[in-house]
């Protein structure tokens, strides 16, 4: 069974009416904060305590079936009070050609759950945003750095992170 | 009439023994010159250009340069070709050290010279910064030609130097400074 909610179900103006916004509000366990609509595709806020039970459910759904976790980045917002950070699951269907974003705000210092038990992906992907952004993913069974050298301090995607880096050469 | 030798040489006469008579000084720097083994060592993009330089179109072994050694203990010239990360600086460094004297560096492309157009926090500013380099070879990426100017530079520059009379070039451990500049 191939939908492509694009053209058939949902047409991108109300992002509301995106079936897995519907299924996200139709769950007791997770509460959509925040919906949009950006570059013609849906996404969704969802509070930190929660992101687990909506991945999983996104995951699930046999009319979503979102099994692939095509990206997991971040973003740093530093003039916004109290979520200074935003995680960003890009999710992709495998079966169904269909695109989702999940994203989840969080203060500066606050850690969010793991996704690597909804997708295994997610290990080196929060590991990442961990060296760049320093987010901590509770419950991550390996919390390193990835990208960047042992020993290096700071995290040098977050906005004062100078450009040049720390370092005098 | 028996004639009368010039030498005191005892030997077969020049036309069968083939001696020259040179300084010690130019045959050494003749024989380092003329067959350098540089390590293999593409980093990024210029490694292209450096396999081209060795393949058939252009064939640095015409003047002797053909043998890449996949280990540091064989070779004696490093042409770093690429950008050097912070994370790759210690093995570039490790590597260095690993060579027999004498050796020689090329820093070839913009990012070995200068850290090219990534001026980030993970990124060396040019090699110099952590081993002392011989020629620098700009371009983004050099051609094979530049290459070859550059490795015929160190040459030149292999011809110049004194063996005996001079002291030696000694690396200290903390080396942060370039070295004897000389741009193509």
């Amino acid at each position: 069974m191939t939908v492509n909610w694009n053209r058939q179900n949902y047409r991108g103006e109300i992002p509301e009416e995106h079936p897995a916004v519907l299924a996200l509000r139709r769950d007791k366990a997770s509460a959509v904060l925040e919906v949009g609509t950006s570059c013609g595709e849906v996404w969704a806020v969802v509070p930190p305590e929660e992101a687990v039970a909506a991945l999983t459910l996104l995951r699930d759904d046999p009319a979503l079936q979102f099994d692939f976790l095509s990206d997991l980045t971040a973003v740093h917002w530093p003039h916004r009070a109290g979520a200074e950070f935003e995680v960003v699951y890009q999710l992709y269907s495998i079966s169904h050609h269909h695109r989702f974003r999940v994203k989840v705000r969080l203060a500066e210092g606050k850690s969010t759950p793991t996704a690597t038990g909804v997708w295994a992906t997610a290990d080196w992907l929060e590991r990442e945003v961990f060296d760049m952004f320093g987010i901590v993913f509770e419950g991550h069974p390996d919390p390193r750095r990835i990208i960047n050298p042992e020993g290096f301090e700071g995290y040098p995607l977050r906005k004062e992170f100078p450009l040049e880096g720390r370092v005098r050469w | 009439m028996k004639k009368k030798p010039t030498s005191i040489y005892k030997g077969p006469g020049p036309k069968e023994a083939n001696v020259f008579l040179t300084s010690a000084s130019a045959i050494m720097n003749w024989s380092q010159r003329s067959s350098l083994w540089p390590l293999t060592f593409g980093l990024a993009c210029c490694a292209i250009e450096m396999i081209s330089a060795a393949a058939a179109r252009y064939d640095m072994a015409r003047f002797g340069w053909e043998v890449f050694r996949a280990s540091p203990r064989q070779a004696d010239l490093m042409i770093v070709a690429g950008t050097v990360t912070n994370k790759m600086a210690p093995v570039v460094k490790k590597l260095y050290d690993q060579m027999a004297e004498p050796k020689w560096v090329i820093a070839m492309g913009s990012c070995a010279t200068c850290g090219g157009v990534f001026q980030t926090y993970s990124v060396v500013p040019g090699v110099h910064n952590i081993v002392p380099v011989d020629v620098y070879i700009p371009g983004c990426p050099p051609r094979p030609e530049a290459l070859i100017h550059g490795i015929m530079t160190l040459q030149m520059k292999i011809d110049s130097q004194v063996n005996f009379a001079a002291k030696p070039r000694k690396i200290e451990p903390g080396y942060r400074g370039p070295g004897r500049r000389v741009t193509v």
